[in-house]
């Protein structure tokens, strides 16, 4: 018998795993698929919640996710490509110019 | 058969159950390996794999509508984008292995078991039951329902979600434009510039009178030596790069110099320097 709690559970391990992730990579475009995991997570809760609940609010909600997370994503890549143009690299630990 | 397989009614047996602890165990495991893995085209793979399973979830649970729009626009439309920025950024796309802040990584570990826990802690506490029946908005079928809530209880926030799309494009647009600071080259300038860099005629081709004539392959001169004008900056770089996982370029990345990349920007000046002319040699013959 399956339960919406092990969705849940599967949904804070991939959000945990998203975190590290974001915590560990240096690489920008990394630590943006990273975040894009933790929102995905998160939309797998939202969906286990909605069948929780048997209404589709979750479902409306984890629709809103998805369409914020693609508006970030195409921002996010558009500043990396000119972070990446002015200093040529795409590490976190070069954008260091407000630095000291 | 589609109807069943996608909108499984809630709680249906232990075939979900396995389906599930299926998915849930490669989900995890790629979504461990797509933080492991050094190389951000591996990571985008990963990320495939973790959210097709999602979409697949998605599906189990009555969501077909959003497995499908996971679909579309995760793996199809985010995914491509990823890519697509990969290939800008190019080959520097992978992590270096030092650390800039000491024991990061070791505390990064520790916050994740301490977020990891906390949340356990959170989840385990909630009384989360079993599924409930479908609800009388799920009778009238998933698209439906959810149409009807998007343009009557959540009009305003959709509505507002077109503002943020079209503030996001004009944003990225704006944020990927060059601003032009220096005239556009004429022919006349090019042609000028070209005379005066001393190189009027084509470069050489790459591979003439090497043993192979692919592009990564730098043409010998007819005293033997290769010529670094053949072969062009980035692949240069490539070769580099590849020299270091064992690729088949290594040996162009041998010929060209590995410590010094070449500038894909600037072509290579001529190899006047006999010092340099002489360790290419001394390379090619080890």
């Amino acid at each position: 018998m399956i339960s919406p709690a092990h969705y849940v559970a599967l949904a804070v391990i991939l959000f945990v795993i998203g975190g590290v992730g974001v915590l560990i990579r240096r690489n920008a475009l990394v630590m943006f698929m990273c975040v894009e995991l933790m929102l995905n997570a998160v939309n797998l809760a939202f969906i286990a919640f909605a069948r929780l609940h048997g209404g589709l609010d979750g479902q409306v909600i984890a629709f809103f996710v998805m369409v914020v997370a693609a508006a970030e994503v195409v921002v996010g890549l558009a500043i990396l490509t000119s972070i990446f143009r002015a200093r040529k690299s795409a590490s976190v630990d070069d954008a260091n110019l407000l630095k000291n | 058969m589609s109807h069943a397989l996608i909108l499984a009614s809630p709680g249906s047996n232990s075939a979900e159950l396995a389906t599930f602890w299926l998915l849930a165990i490669v989900a995890v495991g790629a979504a461990i390996g797509m933080i492991l893995t050094r190389r951000a085209v591996h990571c985008a793979v990963m990320l495939a794999v973790v959210m097709l399973i999602l979409a697949a979830m998605y599906a189990m649970q009555g969501a077909p509508f959003l497995a499908f729009v996971q679909v579309i626009v995760y793996t199809g439309a985010v995914l491509m984008l990823f890519l697509f920025v990969m290939m800008i950024v190019g080959i520097s796309a992978a992590d270096s292995i030092i650390e800039t802040i000491r024991g990061q990584r070791l505390w990064a570990g520790l916050a994740g078991i301490a977020l990891l826990v906390l949340l356990a802690l959170v989840v385990g506490h909630a009384a989360i039951g079993p599924a409930a029946a479908s609800g009388p908005r799920n009778s009238s079928g998933n698209v439906e329902g959810l149409a009807q809530l998007i343009f009557t209880t959540y009009v305003f926030p959709f509505e507002v979600t077109s503002a943020l799309l079209i503030t996001a494009a004009v944003g990225a647009m704006v944020l990927a434009h060059r601003e032009r600071t220096v005239p556009k080259p004429t022919q006349r300038l090019l042609s000028r510039q070209r005379v005066a860099g001393g190189h009027p005629a084509p470069l050489p081709g790459p591979g003439t009178y090497a043993q192979h004539n692919a592009v990564d392959m730098p043409a010998l001169l007819p005293d033997g030596s290769p010529s670094r004008l053949s072969v062009s900056g980035v692949l240069a770089n490539r070769a580099i790069e590849a020299e270091r996982s064992g690729g088949r370029a290594a040996i162009a990345a041998e010929v060209l110099e590995p410590g010094e990349p070449a500038d894909a920007d600037m072509p290579d000046e001529p190899t006047g320097d006999p010092a340099r002319d002489q360790t290419e040699t001394s390379l090619e013959e080890r």
